[in-house]
């Protein structure tokens, strides 16, 4: 029993991480249509771009100390999404934009181009090497219930549940949300009714991947071995989730991200843990074969 | 005036001539007194293996237009599986041979059996990964192929016999310049009269519209299935070539990092273009080598290279979004176009010219 509730727990953390993942994915084939495999990447950036603002942030707290530590800390991870969100915006605007009209895995080659540079821009700029991410916090260990935790991983699953609450109020309560959806239903209605598209693509690529700066952050905190290809494997478990939930569905990410991150932290505990990485795929192989459109993606009947 | 050769004594002539012209060319690059020749010899060895590639995933994703991710986990399937066929069975019989005449032929008679059993167990997973393309389009169906691939590379990290995560090593060498071009050749022929075929026009239905194909009678479940099978075997053939010439196989090979590759030169060539890929193989795969010496000019040592690439390739399909050739073959951009031949660019359902526009994903 402790140990089902144990491996829930550390199921849930992970879970949360990919789950921020994935929403960059789904918001963006929602509206474009388009697998942005370089979303994995931008995660790995946020993840150096906290390693090294955190070092920058961490020589200032050595000298000052106190309480400051959590301000830095969420200066580090402001500092991280505008980075990524710039980032994100470049990407799209040169990568992606001029391709739009082009046949759509033209567009796909030119992610997975834009993968390849972060990848080995990467290893170019930070070293191949691993890195060690700073303690922004202090870690200390929580247990109850025979349950043991750590303070990172509350703080994982508090900062994920602010950010979707955040995207969830964007898409549903603003007027911005309001044109990302009108133009996930419908592209080319949404703009013949004056919404202009191209900013509004350009601002999802901004807010996802400012989620995957944050998801980067608190990945780097809960585990601070960092290298330039540590965006790859996460990077294809939250896209699964994002197919998982349907996708284009944002609460459908959401959730197939927990589920990921559930399972395999149960397969990771038990005899199987050597086939960790393929049970992802393995789940996803069922679903699309038994539910393709995902656990809450609608089915589209194909006209003809 | 035209040859009356009957069809078999001309293709036997054309075959036997290949393989003269190949005999040559591999005696003759060993022999070439430069210094670093093994080098290049190895490059173009590789640069064979990528051609086969990109050929037969051209099959797949160009001709039948179902979008492949897992072409590496069919490589890695025909590549340790010929590799555990010679080294546990064929390698420590030819051992026990006499040296000479005799065991130099059964060392390439075991080797074509090695590769080709790699092929057909690679044919055989194509045939399982088919199956699902029947319910499955698109994106979804590249994702599920990705999922294949990283399954079968999680399974032989996981099977010891074959070295696990240690890596496979001690695999003989028995592959060549030679063997690696024969299968490169032979995969463009085929992939070439297959598109000529009635099973490759029925791909090609396939790929311009599912529903029409299936309502002009055409069995596109098969039809799909069938360009899998065709395109693993030839991905498991160079997969088992690959493995007698590196000598050396480790799952970290074949992750879909390496499918991505194939599908950039398949893209970058043009889907549906056989010279296309071709050319494109050989740009991507000279591309990173012809890069080396940039090192020499960074401070740090640091290696740029597949930084340059990977600008390169997103230059390169900005300007060019239909990729190299678009869906025509090398001759017909520089040559007259005749308008009799069909190729796969000869039109599309309503007689119309489809020029250089890819098929999109749906």
């Amino acid at each position: 029993m402790q140990e089902i509730l144990q491996n829930l727990l550390n199921g849930i953390a992970v879970g949360a991480i990919y789950a921020l993942i994935a929403l960059g994915y789904t918001m963006v084939y929602g509206i474009l249509k388009l697998i942005n495999f370089a979303h994995g990447d931008v995660f790995m950036l946020g993840a150096f771009v906290g390693f090294y603002a955190g070092g920058f942030a961490g020589r200032h707290l050595q000298t000052h100390g106190g309480p400051l530590g959590w301000v830095y800390a969420g200066l580090v991870m402001l500092v991280a999404m505008v980075v990524c969100g710039l980032f994100g915006f470049l990407n799209e605007r040169i990568a992606y934009r001029p391709l739009r009209s082009a046949p759509r895995i033209a567009s796909l080659i030119t992610a997975i181009g834009v993968s390849f540079l972060l990848e080995y821009g990467g290893q170019f700029v930070f070293g191949a090497d691993p890195k060690f991410f700073p303690t922004l916090v202090e870690k200390h260990l929580i247990s109850f219930g025979g349950v043991t935790t750590t303070n990172y991983q509350m703080i994982v699953l508090v900062v994920a549940v602010i950010f979707m609450g955040l995207l969830q109020y964007i898409i549903y309560g603003t007027k911005f949300g309001r044109a990302m959806r009108a133009v996930s239903f419908n592209f080319e209605t949404a703009s013949l009714m004056g919404i202009p598209t191209d900013r509004i693509i350009s601002m999802t690529f901004i807010i996802g991947s400012m989620l995957a700066a944050v998801a980067g952050i608190l990945y780097g905190l809960s585990y601070p071995k960092i290298d330039p290809l540590m965006g790859i494997m996460p990077g294809l478990k939250a896209f699964i989730a994002a197919v998982l939930g349907g996708i284009g569905n944002v609460p459908g990410a959401v959730i197939g991200g927990l589920i990921i991150g559930i399972i395999e932290s149960f397969v990771g505990g038990s005899h199987f843990s050597n086939y960790r990485d393929a049970i992802a795929f393995i789940i996803l192989i069922a679903i699309l074969l038994f539910r393709p459109s995902g656990l809450f993606g609608k089915y589209q009947a194909e006209k003809v | 005036m035209k040859t009356s050769l009957p069809w078999w004594l001309r293709d036997f002539l054309l075959l036997s001539g290949f393989v003269a012209v190949l005999i040559g060319l591999s005696y003759g690059l060993e022999a070439i007194p430069i210094a670093g020749i093994a080098y290049y010899n190895r490059i173009l060895v590789i640069m064979g293996i990528n051609i086969t590639l990109a050929v037969s995933l051209n099959i797949i994703n160009g001709h039948a237009g179902q979008f492949s991710l897992g072409h590496a986990g069919f490589m890695a399937i025909g590549a340790y599986f010929s590799a555990y066929l010679t080294y546990y069975h064929f390698a420590p019989r030819l051992d026990k041979m006499p040296a000479g005449t005799g065991q130099f032929v059964m060392q390439n008679v075991y080797l074509v059996i090695a590769v080709l059993a790699g092929g057909l167990l690679a044919a055989l997973a194509g045939y399982l990964v088919g199956l699902p393309s029947l319910r499955l389009r698109g994106d979804y169906l590249a994702i599920v192929t990705l999922g294949f691939g990283e399954i079968i590379r999680v399974l032989i990290l996981n099977i010891d016999t074959i070295g696990a995560a240690r890596g496979f090593s001690g695999i003989p060498h028995w592959s060549n310049f030679f063997w690696v071009f024969l299968v490169a050749g032979l995969t463009i022929v085929i992939s070439w009269r297959l598109v000529q075929s009635s099973v490759g026009r029925a791909f090609l239905a396939v790929r311009e519209d599912q529903i029409a194909a299936e309502a002009m009678g055409v069995d596109t479940t098969k039809y799909k299935v069938k360009a899998f099978v065709i395109g693993s075997f030839m991905a498991g053939v160079a997969g088992g070539l690959y493995a007698h010439y590196m000598m050396y196989l480790n799952p970290q090979m074949f992750m879909f990092v390496k499918s991505f590759e194939v599908v950039a030169m398949v893209v970058l060539g043009g889907l549906g273009s056989i010279s296309g890929s071709v050319v494109a193989a050989v740009i991507l795969t000279f591309l990173p080598e012809g890069l080396r010496s940039v090192k020499d000019y960074m401070p740090g040592g640091r290696d740029p290279r597949m930084v340059i690439y990977s600008i390169m390739l997103i230059v390169l399909m900005l300007t060019r979004p239909q990729g190299l050739f678009g869906r025509r073959e090398l001759w017909q951009i520089f040559g007259r176009r005749k308008k009799t031949d069909v190729t796969p660019d000869a039109g599309d359902a309503n007689g119309k010219v489809n020029g250089d526009a890819a098929p999109p994903i749906q």
